[in-house]
């Protein structure tokens, strides 16, 4: 029997790569978390998304809402090929050293009755904060989770790990 | 006939640990008015909520309303951060009779959405500070939806004994699901 909060998986980058994939995530929890400290590589700015179960099709949208320090802005996307992760549509940190905190929500994940909400938070100490929201439309169960960016690769250090909280 | 619903708070028998699962609701297929989860135990530092949730009301969408100690006076108030996908926002409601603790999608929305929230409940115990509730929450129906951060403050010190998540109009449908979390300093 699962504890309530438990880790699941951990993966810390050696090297730069393209994506981090978690597979083979059963359904013995309510909602998965997704600790993240995140750099990219490239001196580009970029949004960490987000696929699940091998979904490259439009079926997800997003509702975003940010602040870079002068501008806040809400913006939305419609029937596109990804969720997102990083918490806004700003830069992931990119440049030496500064690694942006993520937590990621993957609510209800294992039900078969609604489609799938996901709540992201982001904060990047040069570029911004920001939180998102996302939906996939599809009612099956998650068992894959694929992060990666718009732009770029991810970078040597970055760590993240899945929780897995258990409901009574 | 739409009812309550009151979570048992027992104990599940298992190995206490730092973060612990206290009680949940699933809504069944008869809506519920309100959840409220009662007698909650003064042993862990702090709670947290987690669900999902659907109002039935005849709208796009409602906000998800928070009572503490089934206090329905004015004591209340609540600032927030909004974005639904075209404006950020600012807002503030004080000497309310709730806290707002989210938005929900309605009827009017298209099916099988829901809202996600996270709400964190510090110190709920400690009699010498009025109650901060911290939430995240929001939903997305591909073409509309709300994120927002909401922080409410409850004006009383006494010590958070019952927790009341309601729709602002209608009531949760089925497969709305919140659970109650304590975490242990």
């Amino acid at each position: 029997m699962p504890k309530t909060y438990e880790p699941i998986a951990t993966t810390t980058l050696t090297s730069a790569q393209n994506d981090i994939t978690f597979t083979s995530i059963n359904g013995t929890f309510t909602d998965i978390l997704v600790v993240a400290f995140m750099k990219l590589s490239n001196n580009a700015n970029s949004s960490v998304v987000f696929q699940v179960n091998g979904d490259t099709g439009s079926n997800y949208s997003v509702t975003r809402l940010q602040g870079d320090g002068t501008t806040t802005e809400s913006s939305r996307s419609s029937n596109i090929a990804n969720g997102n992760f990083s918490g806004n549509s700003l830069r992931v940190a990119d440049s030496a050293g500064n690694f942006s905190p993520i937590l990621f929500n993957m609510m209800n994940y294992a039900n078969t009755s609604t489609n799938k909400t996901f709540l992201a938070r982001g904060n990047n100490a040069s570029a911004g904060v920001g939180a998102a929201v996302s939906l996939w439309r599809s009612t099956a169960a998650i068992t894959s989770l694929k992060i990666f960016p718009i732009v770029g690769t991810i970078d040597t250090g970055t760590i993240v790990t899945l929780y897995g909280i258990k409901a009574a | 006939m739409i009812g309550n619903i009151v979570a048992a708070i027992t104990d599940g028998g298992e190995a206490a640990t730092d973060f612990e699962s206290i009680a949940t609701v699933t809504v069944g297929a008869g809506g519920a008015a309100n959840v409220e989860f009662s007698s909650i135990p003064s042993t862990y530092q702090h709670l947290q909520i987690r669900g999902i949730v659907r109002s039935s009301a005849a709208s796009a969408s409602q906000n998800t309303l928070l009572r503490l100690n089934t206090d329905t006076a004015a004591n209340y108030s609540t600032h927030y951060l909004t974005g639904n996908g075209t404006t950020a926002a600012s807002g503030a409601e004080a000497n309310s009779t709730y806290i707002y603790a989210g938005a929900l999608p309605a009827a009017n929305t298209a099916s099988g959405r829901f809202e996600a929230f996270v709400i964190d409940i510090l110190d709920y115990k400690d009699t010498n500070k009025y109650t901060t509730v911290r939430t995240l929450a929001g939903w997305d129906a591909n073409g509309t939806g709300l994120v927002a951060l909401w922080s409410g403050s409850w004006r009383n010190t006494a010590a958070v004994n019952a927790i009341r998540l309601l729709p602002n109009t209608g009531n949760f449908i089925e497969y709305s699901s919140i659970a109650l979390y304590g975490i242990k300093g």
